[in-house]
């Protein structure tokens, strides 16, 4: 919520003593509105005026990290409802439910799902970052022991889940260098907690009722925690996903700072259907969540929600684009035809996926058109005859093929003819079919099979 | 501190669209908030799964999806039946897909008496879907219109390049029309116009926005989803104020993650939860971007998203 020239005017000395190099106070505080100077520049502000500042220049939703060095993560400082008006900003964190009462070798079994199951899209790592540690015995002793095997294991961010402060007291001892979340203080065990999140420095996250929520935020501010993250989950999914809209709204649209927190959702407690479980937790990271906990991580649920973020998360003005290039497929040889397009990530993993799928070995150039698609990239002048023909003959594609055949995209049949003038009469150039569905059918054909 | 929960007002309203006649009837559409948002405004009827059958054996589906078919993949009408009877399918769509003049080139007559048995033996509405090609879809749905008089099915997908013909025969045997679009908010308001010009009733109308995939295009669908829901209800652009179907099964089962079998993608894990996840989780976010209609593929996926929109809506 940033303030007003006037506003911030009326937190300056007025002495127009102009060592910030503006004339006036009130010329400085304008300056300072617009974004155009700095504070401290201004050697007399007092430190409450500082404060009072920084307060009201700092995001309507506060950034909370968890974890420590290059595995921590952070999450909340969004600024839209909407991705069409604004990218997302911090990825929805997918953290893995264990619990005390869990045998080793399932432990190891999530912990290796944690560590391993990471894949790679458009140059973007794909994983969970979170181990959510659940104290379901009751028995500090046992949680902490957990804590410590877990520590121990991976070096990714933890969750450490306790209805009793006691026992994440015990737990945080083992743990505060890893900077966890600490989870969850209701308006009862307030205190408690926001004693141990001071002590140890770490993030806190609080459970209730939206009502509760903001009573107790309201509380652990004024005793000057900063880091917290709200479990506002309810008995019913309708409800769960209303309470994350209203905390985005109450924050963004009102600047209401009591809820201008970043969110954790526990996915894994609304089902036991794992099927049904993922698909939650992939609603959750549409609707704000910033943290979900589920139960299971195997490659199949990782690869939905991970791509489901991706996806959510990405910059809705411009386009992921592939590198531009030669792709193989299905182990091409010199004889293996040769097939061009644009760099559009969207028609790059189209196209990919039904050539695989031809099990036809083939070449793939992927042109650099800015991310555009053929049709507009056609009608941009990017993917047009006389930009074509010296990318493939600069490519080097020619040193890895027999022949000299080169197959465009349907859509752009018009420009086979200059193509080919533009690439010399040693080449040949076919069309292929317009919609990358036929491409299996046009690739067999091709082939004789 | 009492807290007061930020609503929004919202100017316009989701048109309601009735599809089927009779007791097989099934109205969509009706909202008035944007979804997920019943703390705002009103959602008389909940979104409906659609579930396909196809006129053909389906060449190169996973085989996680064509399991719980086998025994009815070469009848279209028994398909239909199973989908309703064991499966729970609140409406059938029937894609034409061997229409195809590039494939089989079924003629308009047998895909309409096909389109009509099924119709007929069936206790649910019938969305049918012609096979993509612009100029063959003409000749088909204009028959199927023809055949299934008085059906009410709605009837797709109707494009820039043939709204004329199949619109004409939309109000001559009074069905209801799919107006497809490339992903695009303008693009989807402009074929509306067009077919309101026509002369079709806009409760007539179904905005089908043309879908992506999860992993292909899914951030599209959704973003141009939400932004023509907010045109329809906080702009109250008239014309926007359709219920949206979203085709969406066979993107998600073409996907490279619903197909690719494990020994030549080693890290990626049981590929019939693969397929599953990536119909149920393209089918969640349609929904919460604003899907009246889902056309779904596999049963348990259905029964997944189906339970989800008991829970949400
Ligand atoms: S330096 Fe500070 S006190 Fe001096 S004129 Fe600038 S704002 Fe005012």
């Amino acid at each position: 919520m940033a303030l007003t020239g006037i506003q911030i005017f009326k937190l300056l000395p007025k002495t127009n003593c102009k060592e910030c190099g503006e004339p006036t106070c009130l010329a400085f505080a304008m300056k300072l509105a617009a974004g155009k100077a700095e504070l401290a520049s201004c050697p007399y502000v007092s430190d409450e005026a500082k404060e009072q500042l920084s307060e009201a220049s700092a995001p309507p939703i506060r950034g909370v990290v968890i974890g420590t060095g290059d595995n921590s993560i952070k999450v909340g400082e969004e600024l839209v409802l909407y991705r069409h008006e604004k990218t997302f900003v911090n990825p929805t964190a997918i953290a893995i439910l264990i619990e005390d009462s869990m045998s080793d070798d399932e432990i190891k079994g999530k912990i290796d799902q944690l560590n391993n199951n990471t894949y790679e899209r458009v140059g973007l790592i794909l994983k969970a970052h979170l181990a959510a540690l659940r104290c379901k015995s009751g028995d500090a002793a046992k949680f902490k022991a957990l804590v410590e095997k877990v520590s121990g294991m991976t070096s990714d961010g933890l969750i450490l889940i306790s209805d009793s402060a006691d026992v994440i007291k015990e737990a945080v001892s083992v743990c505060a260098d890893k900077k966890p979340l600490i989870c969850g203080a209701t308006k009862d065990t307030a205190d408690a907690f926001a004693a141990i999140a001071k002590e140890s420095k770490v993030p806190v996250a609080i459970k209730g009722s939206i009502d509760d929520v903001i009573e107790i935020t309201q509380k652990m501010t004024a005793a000057g925690i900063k880091d917290i993250v709200i479990d506002a989950d309810e008995a019913s999914y309708k409800d769960t996903i209303k309470n994350q809209i209203i905390i985005r709204r109450a924050a963004l649209k009102k600047k209401f700072r009591p809820l201008g927190f970043p969110t954790i959702s526990f996915a894994c407690d609304m089902t036991d259907d794992k099927l049904f479980e993922t698909t939650l937790a992939a609603g959750l990271i549409n609707k704000y969540a910033g943290i979900v906990v589920v139960s299971e991580i195997d490659p199949p649920s990782v690869l939905a929600l991970t791509v489901n973020r991706m996806n959510i998360y990405t910059d809705p003005q411009r386009p992921m684009v592939m590198d531009q290039g030669v792709y193989e497929f299905n182990n091409p040889d010199a004889n293996s035809p040769l097939l061009i397009t644009t760099n559009f990530a969207l028609t790059y993993f189209i196209v990919s996926a039904e050539i695989e799928a031809s099990r036809v070995p083939a070449w793939l150039l992927i042109m650099d058109t800015e991310g555009m698609s053929v049709l507009t990239a056609w009608s941009a002048g990017k993917f047009v005859a006389d930009a074509m023909a010296p990318f493939v003959l600069k490519s080097g594609i020619s040193d890895k093929l027999g022949h000299k055949n080169i197959i465009i995209p349907g859509y752009v049949a018009q420009l086979s003819g200059e193509f080919q003038e533009e690439l010399g009469s040693e080449w040949e150039v076919a069309v292929g079919p317009r919609e990358a569905g036929d491409i299996p059918k046009y690739l067999r054909k091709l082939a004789g099979i | 501190m009492a807290f007061d929960i930020p609503k929004e007002t919202y100017s316009g309203a989701i048109r309601e669209v009735i599809i089927g006649e009779g007791d097989k009837a099934v109205t969509i559409g009706g909202q008035n908030a944007m979804t997920l948002c019943g703390f705002e405004g009103e959602f008389p009827n909940r979104p409906k799964i659609a579930m396909e059958v196809y006129d053909e054996r389906p060449e190169n589906w996973a085989e996680a999806v064509m399991e719980p078919f086998a025994d009815v993949i070469d009848d279209p009408v028994k398909w239909a039946l199973k989908n309703v009877n064991e499966y729970g399918a609140q409406i059938i769509c029937l894609q034409l897909s061997s229409t195809d003049p590039n494939t089989k080139d079924t003629s308009p007559d047998a895909a309409a008496q096909l389109a009509k048995s099924i119709a007929q033996a069936i206790s649910v509405p019938l969305v049918v879907y012609g096979s993509g090609n612009v100029e063959k879809d003409v000749a088909v749905l204009k028959k199927v219109a023809e055949v299934c008089e008085g059906k009410n099915l709605l009837l797709g997908p109707v494009v820039e390049e043939n709204y004329r013909q199949i619109g004409a025969a939309a109000i001559a045997f009074k069905h209801c029309i799919a107006a497809q679009t490339p992903i695009d908010v303008n693009m989807a308001k402009q074929l509306n116009i067009l077919l309101e010009n026509l002369g079709v009733p806009p409760d007539k109308i179904v905005i089908d926005p043309s879908t992506g995939a999860l992993g292909y295009g899914i951030e599209y669908s959704y973003s141009v989803m939400e932004r023509d829901r907010l045109a329809a209800l906080s702009q109250n652009d008239a014309k926007m104020q359709m219920p949206i179907i979203c085709d969406m099964g066979k993107e998600a089962w073409k996907a490279r993650e619903s197909k690719i079998p494990l020994d030549e993608e080693p890290t990626y894990g049981d590929i019939t939860k693969r397929g599953l996840l990536w119909e149920t989780v393209t089918a969640m976010d349609l929904l919460m971007a604003g899907a009246d209609i889902l056309v779904m593929r596999h049963p348990k996926s259905v029964d997944v998203i189906k339970k989800i929109i008991n829970d949400m809506f």
